[in-house]
């Protein structure tokens, strides 16, 4: 074995513009492999970070106002959510509808302790806006179902808020003024792709009471069901949902009144694209994958035809068909593996270049930053695969030609040109 | 040492053509002889036949004793690598080896190993007179050096019998005279050798010529006198 390798060595030394033809196909091939799923994944991952945390089967609702004349009401009637739209939300819609949230927007509103202060949107919330925000505590806590009940003067601060406020100090059970009025910080929250989110969290019912809007809410989100995982199912519930509220609200069936935003939708989309994505970079790719093999196999074929005579020659000489065989597969194996294994450290090499250049978004703070690409990077057992793919039709492409040439006869071998 | 029995041999490409048409023979150990004729006589089949480069159709072919018929190509290998060394015209070394590692090459199919396979190739290159080519490319030497490397090769593997093929056929005359005497050399320490050629001049120096006509043995002239020479009247029809 150790003889038949030295002899190869010495094969491949002496032909190295054969050799380096033959490498460079394989090598090509599983760069461009990786490098494409790279980027492909990189796409994907950068769609998926863009939803962060937060959840992504989100329904919102804002009020609006009506368009057509209904019901003995004029139109361009203001359509104000509350507590009613709450409750249909979570009895009418069971397994479509998981959990409902009302949501009192009070608008940008000055918060200071001693001379420090920063502008912040306040909302009124209820604790499962946590997760539908995609929020992440760092300090304390979120809003509480005992602040809802108790309706508690307690506020949920951004980092950024914390910083300004209170510097480098505990934030946790210090006092803020909110316009006159005193509220306790009894949590922080950071969002993970957006450095610079200001907005602060009170209890709903605090906010109801405190800004005059008794059962009303400014908007409801609810989470969607399991049951809603395609197109199909999505839009049937939005149409059932959207006549469930005209009803309600006595609006014409066919008027547009609220603002319904579904999250879901969005992702769909998104989703879709991803998959076309993911799609397209698989075809492409193995198309490369295809040419490589392709190439390998031509200069092999052309390789064991000019070797034709050289193989006669070591047969004259002693050499066994199937030692001529072991000796140019043997061959066309370390090549392709030796290419190969170069192509794939290249293009892993290139994606991680890639992973921490300009084009990903990353954690450079600064304004809300959108992310292409991220992380573009291949699964390694994908590109062993592919690495490993190749080296066999290589192999094969060296096997099938060299099987030929082996099989003619020992003396038309020698007299071959 | 060899002995063949009626040995017929017929290709089968297009119009059947029959090459040998029962070929006896009988060559003893230590023979130097030459096999002539036209060409289309046959002797290049006889030769492969010999050399168990290919196969006949009918006949027994003993080497050394041992029945050589309808061999698997491993087997043959085998056979060839054991028993024959072969001297080619167009002396059929590897081009991307250097001469010791072409002279070298029998022994690696024998698993003699590395070091010492280029010892005994650089050993046989010495006694060719080519020890300062050992590490020159088969395109850096000249015709002759390019045989001698060749029949280096032939000999590593200390072959039975040496099979030559037209081995002056790509030299001039007096490259021819050197290799003619290096075979004559070899065959003097005991090598049993054919060689195959059609300059009368060349097997005027074997010690017996078979002349093969239109794939029959026309005549065996014993040349020991090595006065076979076309002018010499008892070779005139």
């Amino acid at each position: 074995m150790i003889s038949l390798l030295y002899e190869i060595l010495n094969t491949i030394r002496r032909n190295k513009m054969r050799t380096f033809l033959t490498g460079f196909a394989v090598a090509w091939g599983i760069f461009m492999l990786i490098v494409l799923l790279g980027a492909g994944n990189g796409l994907k991952n950068g769609f998926a970070a863009n939803w962060g945390s937060r959840l992504i089967n989100v329904v919102q609702i804002w009020g609006g106002r009506t368009n057509i004349p209904y019901a003995g009401f004029q139109a361009g009637r203001r359509i104000n959510l509350d507590d009613r739209d709450l409750r249909f939300t979570s009895t009418d819609f069971p397994g479509e509808v998981n959990f409902v949230v009302g949501n009192v927007g009070i608008g940008s509103r000055n918060i200071s302790c001693g001379t420090e202060y920063i502008a912040s949107d306040i909302s009124g919330v209820s604790p499962q806006m946590m997760s539908i925000e995609g929020l992440k505590i760092d300090r304390g806590r979120f809003v509480n179902e005992l602040d809802i009940r108790e309706k508690r003067k307690t506020i949920v601060i951004s980092r950024r808020a914390a910083d300004v406020l209170f510097k480098q100090k505990p934030a946790i059970g210090r006092h803020v003024n909110l316009n006159g009025i005193i509220y306790t910080v009894v949590g922080v929250y950071y969002i993970d792709d957006r450095q610079d989110a200001t907005g602060s969290y009170i209890p709903l019912t605090t906010a109801q009471v405190i800004y005059n809007k008794g059962i009303g809410v400014s908007n409801l989100a609810f989470t969607l069901g399991t049951t809603i995982d395609s197109e199909e199912t999505n839009t049937d519930f939005t149409n059932r949902y959207k006549a469930r509220f005209a009803r309600l609200h006595q609006i014409a069936p066919s008027d547009n009144a609220i603002w319904y935003w579904n999250r879901f939708s969005n992702y769909l989309q998104m989703s879709k694209a991803g998959n076309f994505i993911n799609i397209a970079v698989w075809v492409i790719g193995i198309f490369t994958l295809i040419s490589g093999i392709v190439g390998v196999s031509n200069i092999m074929l052309i390789t064991v035809r000019e070797r034709t005579r050289e193989f006669g020659i070591r047969k004259a000489i002693g050499a066994s068909p199937g030692k001529i065989l072991r000796l140019v597969v043997t061959e066309s194996i370390i090549i392709t593996a030796a290419f190969g294994y170069a192509g794939l450290v290249c293009g892993v090499g290139v994606t991680e270049l890639l992973a921490n250049s300009v084009f990903t978004g990353g954690d450079r703070g600064g304004r809300e930053s959108i992310s292409i690409f991220v992380n573009p990077t291949v699964d390694l057992n994908v590109a062993i695969q592919a690495t490993v793919l190749l080296i066999v039709a290589g192999t094969l492409a060296g096997f099938f030609p060299a099987l030929k040439a082996v099989r003619i006869k020992t003396i038309e071998a020698l007299n071959s040109r | 040492m060899i002995k063949l029995e009626r040995i017929n041999k017929t290709y089968y490409s297009g119009a059947p053509l029959h090459v040998l048409k029962g070929i006896d023979l009988h060559i003893g150990k230590g023979e130097l002889v030459s096999i002539m004729g036209a060409s289309g006589s046959g002797k290049s089949t006889l030769l492969n036949i010999l050399g168990i480069l290919d196969n006949y159709d009918t006949g027994n072919y003993y080497l050394n004793d041992v029945l050589i018929k309808n061999l698997g190509e491993t087997r043959a290998a085998h056979f060839r690598n054991k028993l024959i060394g072969f001297i080619f015209q167009s002396f059929n070394l590897i081009n991307f080896k250097n001469a010791m590692e072409n002279v070298a090459l029998p022994l690696y199919y024998r698993k003699v190993g590395r070091k010492t396979r280029n010892r005994m190739a650089v050993e046989y290159l010495d006694r060719l007179g080519l020890k300062d080519w050992a590490h020159h490319m088969p395109n850096e030497l000249s015709g002759g050096q390019k045989q001698r490397v060749a029949i280096a090769r032939a000999l590593i593997s200390k072959p039975q019998i040496i099979l030559a093929d037209e081995p002056t056929g790509a030299l001039d005359s007096k490259t021819s005279a050197e290799v003619i005497q290096i075979l004559r050399d070899v065959n003097r320490e005991g090598m049993t050798m054919i060689i195959v050629t059609h300059e009368s001049g060349i097997a005027n120096l074997t010690d017996k010529i078979i002349r093969l006509r239109d794939g029959v043995i026309e005549r065996i002239d014993d040349n020991s006198g090595h006065d076979a020479s076309r002018f010499n009247p008892d070779n005139i029809k």
